[in-house]
């Protein structure tokens, strides 16, 4: 046998994942340098599903909007309706009638149960669970079922009006969600059955992807992420709006910050979101649902910023008036943008099969992430 | 009973049709009549295990399945079949082309080939040899080539990523899944499939050789790419592995091989360990397919059951649990095999 000179050569070679690949939710792109299985650099590229959003505000009124905010993260359209229209509300000073408040706290929390169904759903498909995909899902067509018959549509709502809400609940609402709610212990227990405790599942996620809390406050990660790292900040809690002071409820944290951690957080956020819209249920007030706006909407000179915690971090508009009918600038602080920033740090040096797994316990929504 | 044997009255009245011609062409006429029933028996199978494997997991999941095309869905596999010879066939630019269209004709041969040594039934085998569990997982893993053949030459990174674990995966899990039926063959004293079957007649290996059993399960999922072993295919990471590339017959071969090879290995693991063609009342063969059906039923619910194991989880798996566990069996059957004899016959 001839001898072999010298050590044996390997090379890194680039592998693009994505714009089109079934695990990149959407269109994201990751360019990946690979040392044979081994994730050594990633990069992410984004912008596939750019569609100018922000600029588009520019020529549209503040009520012509509201629709395009549904498009943002289209998984909880309610919260990003909620978002928007609470800016333009706390710039102009709008009181928004008690059962109209109520009513977005219901739909919002709705909202969020609904988009970590999704998360949920997707992350143990991206662990190859395939049949854990199907409880999950089969709830959250319940609750876009629910929306159906109050707006008329299922994700893309436009539901939250500025100083109200569209429509009033039709009668067949409060039952159809009260059996929701109460089939919800049994779908987190059958979640548990089915894949929380899988030995190969927990393998699979335990400790990959850990993010601590100093690099998640560097990177501005926010939302069930930060959560899931150790820090009990919810801006329900640490700074109201609405009527989310009223209501009793946990802020689940958990300690770890790897995958299994923020699978899990986002169960635990259900039974919270839950625990509040029972309470919004018991006292639902009678009343109005919008409030006396004006005709036409403008807006007193300056800048105007709010955010709320939408359900996959803070989400934040930033309006930028002139006095007009138009806004001047908009600015989206999106938190799937932000978080998908955390994404090279946490999976570099991982396995490809663990880039894959972080990836989808982080969350992303590319319509929030492109705008 | 006439049923018990209507397959080897086929086979003799074939033989008496050729009888007074020369013999090679008696072994030929022969050689053809196996292998066209293997070949038909390995089509069917596969064109039904495809709808089994769907109806099944939409009973895991619960969903209903296919339901359109025939009645309960029945003729949906044909459907697939048909649809799939009709797409475009597609060589990539770029790929090494005759390794390209050869990897999938060479993975389909040794996928119908490992039919040859399984006894269906009483009498009903179609090559007895005197190794037959030996050429059963040499045929077998040639499989990996063919895996390789296809991932290197469609000249694709995924490709060939899949075809790096396949390679890394079947050579690995080759060597539990061979100790785990070394302790079988110690109790058989033979290698030949017949004569394991036929020592099974009062006790079946599962329960002599549980451990075997279980390991022999694990290595085979891994070894058919199924189940939680499915990383060749790895469709979340790598889309389809080897066979990102390859479309319509070229795909379907692919497809139908892995359904062959689920066969053969439930097949091999109802002749080595639940008891073959034995059982009262009814004919052999159909207490062998019983058998059959009953393995790929729970290869299918594992499959649908447990997520994709991590690829150093499935080295780490295999060398430091899997390994040893077949060593130690072997060394417990081979005590065991002393302390019976010394206690039935009055020595070592």
């Amino acid at each position: 046998m001839a001898e072999v000179k010298g050590e044996l050569q390997t090379q890194e070679f680039e592998l693009n994942m994505g714009p089109q690949h079934p695990s990149t939710h959407g269109v994201y792109r990751a360019r990946l340098t690979l040392d044979g299985e081994k994730v050594v650099k990633v990069e992410n590229i984004i912008g596939y599903l750019h569609r100018g959003i922000e600029k588009l505000a520019e020529d549209r009124t503040y009520t012509q909007f509201i629709p395009y905010t549904d498009r943002l993260d289209y998984l909880s359209g309610m919260l990003n309706n909620l978002g928007y229209v609470q800016t333009v509300e706390k710039a102009l000073g709008i009181e928004v009638p008690e059962r109209a408040e109520y009513l977005r706290v219901i739909m919002a929390e709705l909202s969020r149960m609904a988009s970590h169904m999704v998360a949920i759903a997707s992350f143990v498909l991206d662990v190859s669970g395939w049949t854990a995909w199907f409880p999950p899902f089969r709830e959250r067509e319940r609750i876009l079922d629910l929306f159906e018959m109050t707006c008329g549509s299922r994700m893309t709502v436009s539901y939250m009006r500025i100083g109200g809400v569209a429509a009033d609940i039709p009668p067949e609402f409060l039952p159809a969600l009260k059996s929701l709610l109460d089939d919800l212990p049994q779908f987190i227990e059958q979640m548990h059955a089915l894949i929380s405790g899988n030995e190969i599942f927990i393998g699979r996620c335990k400790g990959v992807g850990k993010l601590d809390i100093e690099t998640a406050l560097a990177y501005g990660v926010t939302g069930p992420n930060l959560r899931a790292s150790g820090l009990p900040f919810d801006l329900r809690k640490a700074q109201p709006y609405g009527c989310y002071d009223r209501f009793e409820f946990d802020i689940p944290v958990l300690t770890n910050g790897d995958s299994y951690d923020r699978y899990l957080i986002r169960l635990l956020e259900i039974e919270q979101s839950a625990r509040i819209i029972r309470q919004a249920m018991e006292s639902l007030p009678d009343g109005e649902i919008m409030a006396k706006v004006p005709r036409v909407i403008k807006l007193p000179p300056g800048d105007y910023y709010h955010q709320i915690e939408a359900s996959k971090g803070i989400l934040g508009f930033y309006l930028v008036s002139d006095g007009g009918t138009k806004p001047y600038r908009l600015h989206i602080h999106s938190p799937s943008f932000v978080n998908l920033g955390a994404i090279p740090k946490l999976t570099e040096g991982s396995l490809i099969q663990d880039f894959v797994v972080t990836f989808a316990s982080i969350d992303i929504v590319l319509g929030d992430v492109d705008r | 009973m006439a049923i018990e044997g209507i397959f080897t009255a086929i086979i003799e009245f074939c033989q008496g049709l050729l009888a007074g011609t020369p013999s090679w062409l008696q072994t030929l006429g022969l050689g053809v009549l196996y292998l066209v029933g293997v070949l038909a028996f390995v089509f069917l199978n596969v064109l039904y295990l495809i709808y089994l494997e769907r109806k099944l997991s939409a009973y895991v999941q619960e969903r209903i399945g296919p339901n359109r095309f025939g009645p309960h869905g029945l003729l949906q596999s044909i459907a697939d079949a048909v649809k799939i010879l009709g797409k475009e066939d597609i060589t990539p630019r770029g790929a090494d082309k005759w390794v390209y269209i050869i990897a999938p004709i060479v993975i389909f041969i040794p996928a119908t080939m490992l039919y040859a040594v399984i006894p269906f039934g009483k009498d009903l085998i179609a090559a007895d040899l005197n190794i037959g569990v030996f050429y059963f997982l040499a045929v077998a893993s040639t499989t990996t080539i063919a895996i390789l053949m296809g991932g290197w030459s469609s000249n694709n990174k995924y490709s060939l990523l899949g075809a790096m674990r396949a390679v890394a995966q079947i050579i690995s899990y080759e060597i539990p899944l061979a100790f785990s039926i070394v302790g079988v063959v110690m109790l058989a004293g033979s290698l030949q499939t017949s004569q394991i079957v036929a020592a099974q007649e009062g006790t079946w290996n599962i329960v002599l050789q549980p451990l075997a059993f279980i390991i022999f399960f694990i290595a085979a999922n891994a070894e058919i790419n199924r189940g939680p072993f499915d990383l060749v295919e790895g469709e979340q990471e790598i889309v389809a592995g080897p066979y990102v590339d390859y479309t319509a017959m070229r795909f379907g071969m692919f497809y139908l091989s892995e359904y062959a090879n689920l066969l053969s290995m439930s097949a091999l693991a109802v002749t080595l360990f639940l008891g073959g063609w034995h059982g009262p009342w009814l004919p052999s063969w159909l207490w062998f397919f019983i058998k059959l059906y009953i393995m790929i039923y729970i290869f299918m619910w594992v499959r649908w059951t447990f997520p994709r194991i991590r690829i150093d989880h499935l080295m780490g798996f295999n060398w430091k649990v899997l390994l040893p566990l077949s060593l130690a069996n072997i060394l417990v059957t081979g005590v065991g095999i002393k302390i019976y004899q010394l206690i039935t016959i009055g020595r070592w």
